[in-house]
């Protein structure tokens, strides 16, 4: 909706959605101001945005006080091993969806979506109690799967709704030139779907990196990612706000450059067939 | 366009994701069954039995039960009201046009790259703590009490964090739905002299309802199964205050150690967040037909 609007105006929208924006963005940046500061200086009263004291003590501690590169490390192949293996399984669910529509898929793809809405607590104890016989218990395989499946459904939902926007006519031309149905989808479709791909795949790394419930119930320590690093520095009395900053900082910090830099293809992807 | 030999690869392409996803749904789910209908508490792991629906009867009977229940859709609820509201208006300010939408948006979607257990500790401790909390500083600035978020407003402070999270998926899938709307239509409104609230109601809002349906839709999934921010800032307190359907199911499980009594609470979360469903399928479900 772009339309040519007075400098006066266009000020002050500015001025309004900085500010708006800045508001949002506040816990974010204080968190992150917080842990280059000392003790003293995190809870000083009135609080201070910018101390003299800076220091990268917090991080150092952090560091040395856990393993955080094995955190990371399984952060990484739990999140990107999931969303690849759940774009394997989905994508072909979704082409078929897509181009061949029965008469049942718009139920199925809400049935699919209605197995999330299952409260993971709800199926705690028998899902720990079945990672337990099988041995998948606190393995990196395990979260793998487990997230993989937690998040087909909304991998499938995108991927969906990416290729019903691919024309039905260009498959039609390549069918006539005698492509092969496995042809089609590589050479056809895939180099058109890769946006939606992409945009999909990193929706779901944020997802699984971010999931908080599954990773800490099923994990201990071999396969404990990020958010049960985190978990273990649980909330001090008010006397390590410095250090939990830090903590929490490095947490989140990989997820967060990964999407300020990958913005506009996640945005891209972020409608879920929400503008036709 | 589909031939007989198209609709069998079809199938067969849709039948891995159909069939993981029902054995990740129904072996947990049929477990969860079994157990809701024993006697199963690790304290006493000897003593086993049927005992009918005296789980369910004892969870249902339960003092807290009712208010979980009605914690567990004023979270889904009020979450869902204020995203959706201030994620149409934020939607609507950086639509316009403004120096640095980039960096802007950047900002703006920041929220949802943190952690539910960090966003939890950042805004408990950080912000909200009575004492060291940036908003008890800025309160006692203005000359009065600090307030006590988690005692005294334990259900508003994590309908508050969790609307924080989830604000900017609601602002940017409105925001893409906004970006589709076809300016002339606008323009020419404008220029029939239809003021800016009309300009919203009959030509935006009606535009936005796909969006608005999806944003529904997805949360609410999310929503229903919020656990961890409850976990790290209130513990569901105090007393059962902020107790929510799931956190009263896992104090059944690690803190009462009682499976069978949890197992049914699981069962009855599967029915209320089938309830919903339903209500969701009805209510909105046709605004998502191509």
């Amino acid at each position: 909706m772009a339309r040519a609007v007075s400098p006066r105006r266009k000020f002050l929208t500015t001025l309004a959605a900085w500010s708006v924006a800045l508001i949002i963005f506040f816990p974010v940046l204080w968190m992150i101001l917080t842990s280059f500061k000392t003790e003293v200086s995190a809870v000083a009263s009135p609080p201070q945005l910018f101390t003299a004291d800076w220091t990268l003590e917090n991080y150092a501690e952090v560091w040395a006080r856990s393993d955080y590169p094995r955190f990371f490390w399984n952060s990484v192949v739990i999140s990107v091993g999931s969303t690849l293996l759940g774009l394997v399984i989905a994508i072909p669910s979704a082409w078929a969806m897509a181009f061949v529509p029965g008469k049942r898929t718009k139920d199925l793809l809400m049935w699919m979506l209605s197995t999330k809405m299952m409260p993971a607590v709800a199926v705690m104890i028998p899902l720990y109690l079945i990672f337990l016989w099988t041995g998948l218990i606190d393995t990196k395989i395990g979260l793998v799967i487990a997230l993989m499946l937690m998040n087909l459904p909304i991998i499938i939902w995108m991927l969906y709704t990416y290729f019903k926007e691919i024309p039905g006519e260009i498959l039609e031309a390549a069918r006539m030139d005698g492509a092969s149905l496995w042809n089609e989808i590589l050479y056809v479709l895939t180099p058109m779907a890769i946006p939606g791909i992409a945009s999909t795949m990193l929706l779901n790394i944020i997802l699984a990196w971010n999931e908080a419930f599954w990773t800490i119930v099923l994990t201990t320590t071999k396969a404990a990612p990020l958010s049960a690093f985190i978990a273990s520095f649980s909330a001090p009395q008010g006397l390590f706000y410095a250090k939990l900053s830090a903590a929490s900082a490095m947490a989140i910090m990989p997820i967060l450059i990964l999407g300020w830099f990958s913005q506009k293809q996640l945005v891209r992807g972020l409608t879920f067939g929400a503008v036709k | 366009m589909a031939t007989q030999s198209s609709r069998f690869a079809a199938r067969l392409m849709v039948a891995p994701s159909v069939t993981v996803l029902f054995i990740w749904m129904i072996i947990p789910l049929a477990m969860a069954i079994y157990y809701s209908f024993r006697l199963y508490r690790l304290i006493s792991p000897d003593r086993t039995g049927w005992v009918g629906f005296r789980n369910y009867s004892w969870f249902v009977n339960s003092p807290e039960f009712w208010l979980a229940i009605s914690n567990t859709l004023l979270l889904v609820g009020g979450v869902l009201i204020i995203t959706i509201v201030l994620g149409t208006l934020i939607a609507l300010l950086i639509d316009q046009p403004v120096w640095g939408q980039g960096p802007l948006r950047i900002l703006v979607i920041s929220p949802f790259f943190v952690m539910p257990p960090v966003a939890a500790s950042i805004w408990e401790n950080l912000f909200m703590h009575p004492q060291n909390g940036m908003l008890a500083s800025l309160a006692l600035g203005l000359g009065m009490k600090p307030i006590l978020f988690m005692e005294n407003y334990p259900m508003a402070s994590v309908i508050f964090i969790v609307s924080w999270e989830w604000l900017p998926f609601a602002t940017l899938i409105l925001l893409t739905a906004l970006q589709s709307l076809s300016s002339e239509q606008l323009e020419a409104a404008e220029m029939d002299g239809a003021s800016a609230f009309s300009r919203f109601r009959y030509i935006i809002l009606p535009h936005m309802t796909r969006a608005i349906t999806v944003v529904i839709l997805i949360q609410t999934i999310f929503l229903l199964g919020i656990f961890g921010e409850i976990f790290t800032t209130t513990q569901g307190g105090p007393g059962s205050a902020s107790t929510t359907l799931p956190y009263m199911i896992f104090k059944q499980a690690i803190a009462a150690k009682d499976i069978g009594r949890a197992a049914a609470g699981g069962i009855i979360a599967v029915i209320l967040a089938n309830i919903v469903a339903y209500f969701l399928m009805r209510g909105i479900g046709r605004n998502l037909d191509a």
